[in-house]
């Protein structure tokens, strides 16, 4: 496995549909909008990074990013 | 039906889908699948001469297109129908535009969380038990009408704090409004005005006896210059959230049931693996996507090459977007384990249906219970499946039969 992933969510393309958060609940919050964030840094921990991949590829909005540092 | 002047004459059939194309044609009704497919491999945007003009887009890119264009295009008519009546009786912030639709949709956003649907869960549970309780006793019954139209209803209601028992008004407007308003002019401007007067009363109610339920949020919600809604914004809200919130999520359980009903391999792999049943909601969502909204072109321009013109109506067709195989491989295979689903069943953009958090929950305990209850079960060769007519797609009727029946 080569780096570490790092999540973003858009927040001007981000309409609040959650399929992230209830896809990786560990790397998505919602605001009192329902509209999502990433979790602190946005740093994906060991062993979630099919959870990551799994939310970036169901968002309707194409609103998450997935980096590898 | 209304015998006044106000009901336009019965539609002739199609003969041309391509450039004839008509969503209340009794073949589209039935099975609209193998039509889109056909337009689809024609054109990205149809166009029809019915409905004072109205465009169809095809595939999925089409429609995001006409989803993100706000300039181009305005949610102000969300209806296509034969006539088009100066706009009365909005909805905010189904039928807003930019720059008003943004604080009318964050009003509603925060009771509609998944987190505020958490709580409500426990009520659904017990709506849906509550009505098994009343039929399974017969190893038959008329989904539609006695299970997954109620649910919904109940669950609204609720939330909204009115009486669950006042559930077969509520439908009776929704079809004034969403079927028979496609033709019948008067059919819809009474539904609107009975449910104006049935909200006023609540409302009135409440300004003597405040509540803390979802009336009450409205009335006293503020604007950012902490001004109160006016009477008309609460009233156009309410009529929002009770007429999306009924036959949509109505659809949605029932295609699901439908399915189930019809394919048994994926019935028992739910039972046997409830885990995913989250998955299998999606995917329901998808290829059986009930709501189909409209957009009136406000301005010139061109959608995925098609030139588009103002003065005609776009119907605009999630269930269409999410059955474009360049979009989804397999588009009209049902799979209850397809992992990358990016549907647009509750739309693109800014429009994104606030209460899609309170249909996935309902959708989900719906088939979570009646599995639990009635694991085993198809359709009854002796009955006949009913599909709605025109904006919301769904069974209306849908006969099933289990144990020894």
């Amino acid at each position: 496995m080569s780096g570490k992933l790092r999540i973003r969510v858009d927040q001007d393309k981000c309409q609040g549909h959650a399929r992230c958060k209830s896809l990786a609940p560990e790397l998505f919050n919602l605001d009192e909008f329902g509209n999502a964030h990433e979790i602190g840094d946005g740093v994906v921990p060991d062993g979630l990074e099919d959870k990551a991949w799994l939310a970036q590829s169901n968002c309707p909005e194409i609103a998450i990013e997935v980096t590898e540092e | 039906m209304s015998d006044s002047a106000s009901v336009m004459p019965e539609h002739p059939p199609v003969t041309d889908w391509v450039h004839d194309f008509d969503h209340t044609d009794p073949r589209w009704t039935e099975n609209p699948f193998p039509i889109w497919a056909e337009l689809r491999a024609e054109c990205p945007v149809v166009h029809t001469k019915r409905f004072l003009g109205c465009y169809l887009p095809t595939t999925y890119q089409a429609v995001k297109e006409i989803a993100y264009d706000t300039e181009h295009f305005s949610s102000r008519r969300v209806i296509v129908r034969d006539v088009r009546p100066e706009t009365t009786g909005t909805a905010p912030p189904i039928t807003s535009d930019p720059p008003a639709h943004k604080p009318a949709k964050q009003l509603l956003l925060p009771p509609f969380t998944p987190d505020a649907m958490k709580k409500l869960e426990p009520r659904v549970r017990a709506i849906c038990n509550e009505l098994i309780d009343e039929f399974i006793a017969d190893g038959k019954c008329d989904a539609a009408a006695r299970y997954t139209k109620h649910i919904p209803v109940r669950a609204i209601a609720h939330m909204l704090g009115i009486p669950e028992k006042d559930g077969d008004l509520f439908i009776k407007w929704i079809h004034g409004i969403l079927e028979l308003g496609i033709r019948d002019n008067d059919a819809l401007m009474n539904a609107v005005r009975e449910m104006t007067e049935y909200f006023a009363g609540h409302i009135e109610q409440r300004k003597r006896h405040p509540t803390d339920d979802l009336i009450s949020t409205l009335m006293h919600a503020k604007d950012k210059d902490g001004v109160p809604l006016s009477d008309d914004h609460v009233q156009g809200s309410l009529r929002l959230l009770l007429i999306a919130g009924i036959d949509t999520t109505w659809s949605g359980i029932g295609s699901s049931l439908w399915h189930l009903a019809k394919t048994p391999a994926d019935r028992e792999r739910l039972v046997a693996e409830p885990a995913l049943m989250p998955t299998a909601i999606e995917e329901f969502l998808r290829a059986y996507s009930p709501v189909t909204m409209a957009r009136e072109v406000m301005k010139e321009t061109t959608i995925s090459g098609c030139p588009v013109k103002p003065g005609n109506m776009v119907l605009l067709s999630f269930p269409a977007a999410n059955r474009d195989p360049s979009m989804f491989p397999d588009a009209d295979k049902v799979m209850i384990d397809r992992k990358e689903n990016r549907h647009a069943a509750f739309g693109l953009g800014i429009h994104r249906c606030v209460g899609s958090n309170l249909a996935r929950m309902e959708m989900t305990v719906a088939i979570e219970e009646w599995l639990k209850r009635i694991p085993d079960f198809r359709l009854d060769p002796a009955g006949r499946v009913a599909w709605s007519e025109g904006t919301v797609r769904g069974p209306r009727r849908l006969p099933l039969l289990w144990g020894r029946a």
